[in-house]
């Protein structure tokens, strides 16, 4: 018997920025909450984003949503896993904690990211912590 | 929302909980498709008992370029569920196990473009549900690696003709696994960090 036969595709183009991008039209819904970091710089809320809390006694105007969270993140905890926690979808767990961070109740740590040259020291330290498993 | 107080909402157990030392994390994705044995991978290598998150979004076809959630759409629910690794007390990787039918493909433009890498888990019996996913991994320049999950009445074929049918470049690992051994699991990701290891050697990363 011969298995079915596939055809490898190639890297697509990257397609060249449109000049109207960011105004309005939200190119990628999953990446629309970017938030300010200390100086100015803008980083987007990843579903591996960790997030903690700067005080973890909510302030008197907190709504629960934001109570709740405060309290989930006395320890680093992704977007991934408080939106499994607090049964919210990611787009809402995106609006929620924006609210937090312009606040400045919460920090937001960035995710590790591919990149052109993925950093081999990081890979190697996590070849190591698979060893261990 | 119905949301109750926050004092009803259970969080992780104390042992779950990542250390304050926790820099920053990293995610792999694994694809396949339904009934492959994602799920079944991810919880035989986490840490913490699989997570699922959600997200609501808008029927397929009608492009990402359409406002998100607009009234006029049907929504739909996808699920992805999760695990966790500790990698060190500053480093956690995250497994994420992705639907992957071609209607969910607009889930992947936060999914993947952060991701390290992806395992596509592929069952023998339906090699060509596993055709369209490798496809848009290669056009959105993600690395992957191809683990064969051994169900016991699926079709076995020698590697090669696997890699063969797959049409995959010589350089990308495949190998034959069993998701729900952690070992065997665990094997998966080591080859697929090799892998990517070996890209960042030779700076061929796209
Ligand atoms: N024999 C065998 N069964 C597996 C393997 N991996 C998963 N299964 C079984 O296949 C079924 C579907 O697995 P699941 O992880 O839920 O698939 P998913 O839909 O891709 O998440 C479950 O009953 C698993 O126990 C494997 O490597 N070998
Ligand atoms: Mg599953």
């Amino acid at each position: 018997m011969t298995p079915p036969q596939r055809q490898r595709r190639e890297p697509a183009v990257p397609e060249p920025a449109t000049p109207q991008e960011g105004e309005g039209k939200v190119k990628n819904p999953e990446r629309m909450y970017v938030v300010a970091g200390p100086d100015g710089e803008r980083a987007e809320l990843d579903l591996v984003t960790l997030i903690v809390a700067r005080a973890t006694d909510p302030p008197p105007s907190a709504s629960p949503e934001q109570a709740a969270v405060l309290r989930l993140c006395a320890a680093p905890l992704s977007v991934a896993e408080l939106s499994a926690y607090l049964h919210l979808p990611f787009s809402a767990m995106g609006v929620l904690l924006t609210e937090l961070l312009t606040a400045e109740l919460v920090k937001a740590r960035a995710p590790i990211v591919r990149q052109a040259r993925t950093d081999r020291s990081l890979l190697e330290a996590v070849m190591n912590g698979l060893q261990r498993l | 929302m119905d949301f109750k107080g926050s004092d009803t909402i259970p969080g992780p157990r104390a042992e779950d909980q990542l250390p304050h030392t926790a820099q920053a994390a990293a995610k792999i994705v694994i694809v396949g498709g339904f009934g492959v044995g994602k799920t079944t991978m991810v919880g035989s290598v986490s840490e913490i008992t699989p997570l699922t998150t959600e997200e609501t979004m808008t029927q397929a076809g009608i492009g990402v370029d359409d406002n998100f959630g607009s009234a006029s759409k049907t929504a739909t629910t996808v699920a992805m569920d999760f695990g966790r690794i500790s990698i060190t007390d500053e480093l956690v990787l995250y497994l994420f196990g992705t639907p992957g039918q071609q209607r969910f493909w607009f889930l992947w433009n936060g999914l993947f473009e952060g991701a390290l890498g992806a395992v596509v888990l592929v069952d023998t019996r339906r090699l060509e549900v596993s055709f369209d996913v490798m496809g848009r991994l290669e056009e959105r320049g993600v690395p992957f690696v191809v683990a064969i999950n051994s169900f016991p009445d699926a079709p076995r074929y020698p590697i090669e003709e696997l890699r063969t049918a797959l049409d995959l470049s010589p350089d990308i690992p495949i190998m034959e696994c069993d998701a729900r051994r952690r070992a065997s699991s665990r094997d998966v990701l080591m080859t697929l960090m090799r892998f990517l290891h070996s890209l960042a050697m030779t700076g061929s990363l796209t």
